[in-house]
């Protein structure tokens, strides 16, 4: 490597742009900050010696000095907020509305937005944030954090800790802040030092020189934020391993017991209620907004028992439950167990758990026989007495008119129907009837119009449905670390200012010279109070606006 | 006296006194002295402090009233954004001392609280996903990182007023122009609003979204109408044009026509003042600034980003994180308002690089800071009311 020995007799490192013991501009290098060009120096590394700015022939040079410019930095920051932006012009996947035309996104784009729809489709923005590219661009951005901060960071720390109070007038003259005094008095000299010490910097006194410095720390403030964002990137990465983050969903009607998927079998869980409250309109602080809006959820919660499962000596040995808790779940107010959370996620309202079927003569009105149905195990056909026999033909859980006919939504017995085949003793054939939608227009529908028998509703009972989510997430605390990382970093950077102050002697006066990474406002003050009640001329701000 | 009529007039009380406040600031302008505060600036900090005071007896007594805090719909955040502003605009004035700022930073929080006011403002319950305490530590904590960020942009449109070349038409003048155009077209929508209100116009019209049937309840005449709507309303007049297809939604055809409503009021307003004027407005107000200090200005903007940026930072993304975690199971989801809470974090970290770079301090600051202001609205505004998501309790 080549050194550069600046005339002060430090021993600069190759790229130095300013010397880091006495700030005098090292010559043939001033391109690399822009100093040549401008009065003012650039002062934003300390003209100290950056890699991406010295090496500039090797691939591995090039691609250091690509990533560790702040330009290329901020671009990759804008084009992520554009890609950002695009992706909210219409529902991302997930959000695609439960009462849309379809949920097919192949379908509900085009359908719901036409061409634009199609296109945002296509182009795959409706998983744009899953897509390769947009996670290519956020990891370009960890790269960039990562080589631009070790790019400034070393040298700006050994630039700071080697600088001395003698500053080359060159530097002094060339800082923002500056001014010059003829006649200054050992006394006056004295009261700055005083002065200086009273608003808390700490002053290096060299020979006669004098370097004032406070808040050094919040230059490490940047670097700090960036480990922040680089662990918390870290912690994304780790969240894709199904060790580190699982995501089920359960659903479990009220009564049912049910293994909760995600825990190895280990755990199950039983439903012992759901329930939804609604704020009360007689309550008059609420009376306008539940006339305005109609009723107002208050509250949706699952009451529900944890088992455990008990160990299995032997393979093949009948599962054995053990209560290991009992937890009312509600939204805000999740359940936490063994490093799972459950939470109150989704609800489903009255759905048909057994209904009781009467078949009836209808020549004279006399009840042959009952039978239920179990809605979650129906059987095929239902012995009734005297040889009576009702099988079960068709079964819609959701019944709807679709355009082919009678359809199930879904398999949510929500609104059962059901095509009934009565077969009787004395007849070879049997009797077909439609019967259903309890729901919307309660039908018994005779198709033949020549039945003997009638099959009719007489009793059902219903259940709610409760939607819990089963998370595991050991990345948190990394993701909580990381953010806490981030705003310590970021506060100190921004919250405090690392602020200096030169008074260095030349013949019988000064050369003042005050430099701030951010804040000029507050220094110009401090600079103000210290050489009060002293001949030393304020400071001119140079500041050059372009 | 209920809670609920103390807190209604302890908002319009900090109303007036912003109102009044804003005249003071204006006379400062044609002070001799600058650099030291005169009568009419302290003044009007006093009525600006006392101002906060009302507003804050407003929050507390709504607080008491409802149960819960007043952040949970849009007219209670938005009211609590333009609180903020004045409470940032403060914190500011007493770094730099700079009156001039309250000359418009209070007419652009007046202008929040009466647009916040347009939407209803009967208290609401809480829906159960709501009711946690992360809702006022999340939603303060972010009302005060957007105000804060928020006096950037007004410092910077000074700045930009002051500084362009308003002798001949060019681009930068027309684009600041427009700025300000746009500021009255949220005058526009909240005089209309009101014209309507006190009329007590109301129309229903009936229309099919998704094969199912839905009602809007218009409160101005439509204009704009819904997609294949019919009157229910007996006797209300026709819509002049139905909202095209695409706009989808419910309601689309309602918010457009108030848009469309909002755009000739703020359009006719400017109008006047404009043949008032018989200028551009900037150029109006430009020979006002001149004993301004540009370079203070752009300190001013540059600060209020560094201070406002991590308050944001933790309201906007990690509170929000936390309370997403614990109420909808993740810390974060791609919802729209988390996106766009993002894009703001986003442009605002681009703006703190470009500071580090020579050319981006001065005019371009400004402008940036304009940019970033503009996305705090569309997110408060357009995402609430347009991109539907888990964050429209409008």
């Amino acid at each position: 490597m080549k050194h550069i020995k600046c005339e002060c007799g430090h021993v600069n490192p190759e790229g130095t742009v300013l010397c880091e013991a006495c700030g005098k501009p090292i010559e043939g290098n001033q391109h690399i900050d822009g100093n040549d060009r401008k009065k003012l120096l650039n002062m934003r590394y300390e003209g100290s010696a950056r890699r991406s700015q010295t090496y500039n022939k090797s691939i591995i040079d090039k691609i250091w000095s690509f990533f560790s410019s702040v330009k290329v930095g901020v671009w990759l920051i804008v084009i992520a907020l554009v890609a950002s932006a695009i992706g909210t012009i219409y529902p991302q996947k997930m959000y695609i509305p439960a009462d849309a035309i379809s949920r097919d996104p192949s379908i509900f784009y085009e359908e719901t937005y036409g061409l634009t729809g199609k296109i945002f489709y296509q182009l795959g923005f409706h998983v744009l944030y899953s897509s390769w590219w947009y996670m290519l661009l956020i990891a370009l951005i960890g790269v960039s954090l990562v080589i631009c901060s070790l790019d400034r960071f070393v040298p700006l720390y050994k630039a700071l800790k080697r600088q001395k109070a003698k500053r080359h007038p060159s530097f002094l003259e060339r800082q923002r802040l500056f001014s010059q005094t003829d006649h200054v008095t050992d006394g006056e000299k004295e009261q700055v030092i005083q002065a200086l010490k009273k608003q808390k910097y700490k002053v290096r006194h060299e020979e006669g020189h004098i370097l004032a410095e406070k808040g050094r720390f919040s230059r490490w403030g940047p670097y700090v934020n960036h480990i922040g964002l680089i662990i918390i990137l870290l912690a994304a990465l780790l969240r894709t391993s199904s060790f580190m983050y699982i995501d089920e969903y359960v659903w479990v009607r009220e009564g049912e017991q049910t293994v909760i998927d995600g825990t190895d079998s280990q755990f199950y869980i039983e439903n012992k209620e759901f329930i939804l409250e609604t704020y009360d309109e007689n309550d008059e602080r609420f009376a306008e907004a539940i006339k305005k809006q109609g009723a107002i959820p208050s509250n949706f919660q699952t009451n529900v028992i944890i088992y455990k499962a008990k160990e299995q000596e032997v393979p093949g040995q009948e599962l054995e439950l053990e209560v290991y808790d009992e937890a009312e779940i509600y939204m805000n107010h999740p359940y936490k167990f063994e490093g799972y959370t459950l939470y109150q996620a989704g609800y489903q309202l009255n759905e048909f758990t057994t209904m009781t079927f009467a078949v009836t003569d209808i020549n004279n009105n006399e009840q042959i026989d009952q039978f239920m149905i179990d809605l979650t195990n129906p059987q095929e056909t239902y012995e009734l007495n005297d040889g009576f026999r009702v099988m079960i033909s068709e079964y819609y859980p959701e019944y709807y008119m679709s355009d082919n006919g009678p359809d199930s939504r879904t398999d949510n017995t929500k609104n059962p129907a059901f095509v009934f085949a009565v077969s009787t003793p004395d007849s070879e054939g049997a009797e077909v009837s439609f019967v259903g939608d309890y729901m919307n227009t309660p039908t018994n529908f005779d198709a033949t119009g020549e039945n003997d028998y009638r099959v009719e509703l007489i009793d059902a009972e219903m259940h709610n449905v409760s939607g819990l989510t089963v998370r595991r997430d050991y990345t948190l605390p990394l993701f909580g670390l990381g953010a806490a990382i981030f705003m310590i970093g970021v506060m100190q950077g921004m919250y405090w200012q690392h602020r200096r102050i030169w008074v260095n002697v030349k013949g019988d006066g000064v050369l003042l010279a005050g430099h701030t990474n951010k804040n000029w406002f507050g220094l110009k003050k401090d600079i103000e109070k210290v050489i009060s009640d002293t001949s030393i001329n304020q400071v001119i701000d140079q500041q050059e606006l372009d | 006296m209920d809670w609920f009529s103390i807190s209604s007039g302890a908002l319009y009380t900090a109303f007036i006194l912003y109102l009044i406040a804003t005249f003071f600031f204006g006379a400062t302008i044609k002070d001799k002295k600058t650099t030291h505060k005169g009568k009419s600036g302290t003044i009007g900090i006093a009525l600006t402090i006392a101002g906060l005071i009302a507003q804050l007896v407003y929050f507390i007594t709504r607080w008491i009233a409802s149960g819960h805090a007043p952040v949970s719909n849009m007219f209670e955040f938005v009211t609590s954004f333009g609180m903020g502003l004045v409470l940032a605009f403060l914190i500011l004035y007493f770094i730099y001392r700079i009156t001039v700022l309250g000359l418009f930073a209070l007419p652009i929080a007046m202008i929040l609280i009466a647009y916040a006011s347009m939407f209803p403002t009967e208290i609401a319950p809480l829906v159960p996903s709501l009711k946690s305490h992360w809702l006022y530590i999340h939603v303060t904590t972010v009302s005060l990182g957007n105000a804060i960020l928020a006096v950037s942009f007004v410092s910077g449109l000074i700045f930009l007023i002051r500084q362009i070349d308003q002798t001949v038409k060019n681009k930068k003048n027309i684009w600041l122009e427009l700025i300000i155009y746009s500021l009255f077209l949220f005058i526009g929508f909240i005089v209309i609003s009101s014209v309507f209100n006190a009329t007590n116009y109301e129309a229903v019209y009936g229309y099919q979204y998704n094969d199912k049937s839905y009602q809007s309840t218009y409160h101005m005449p439509p204009i704009a109408g819904p997609h294949n709507g019919e009157i229910l309303t007996p006797g209300a007049m026709k819509p002049l044009f139905e909202a095209p297809s695409w706009m989808h939604g419910k309601d689309a055809g309602q918010k457009l026509n108030t848009i469309i409503w909002s755009i000739m009021a703020g359009t006719l307003i400017y109008g006047i003042v404009r043949l008032v004027l018989r200028k551009r407005v900037g150029a109006a107000i430009q020979p006002y600034l001149n004993k301004t200090n540009p370079d203070m200005l752009d300190e001013v903007t540059y600060r209020a980003v560094t201070i406002g940026f991590p308050v944001f930072t933790l309201g906007g993304l990690i509170f929000a994180a936390i309370w997403a975690q614990i109420a909808w199971d993740r810390f974060w989801g791609w919802d729209p308002k988390e996106v766009w809470a993002l894009i703001t974090w986003f442009f605002y970290a681009a703006f703190l690089h470009l500071r580090l770079s020579r050319g981006w301090h001065g005019e371009k600051s400004a402008w940036l800071a304009v940019g970033g202001f503009a996305i705090i609205m569309f997110n408060i505004i357009v995402v609430n009311l347009v991109l539907a998501g888990l964050h429209s309790y409008a």
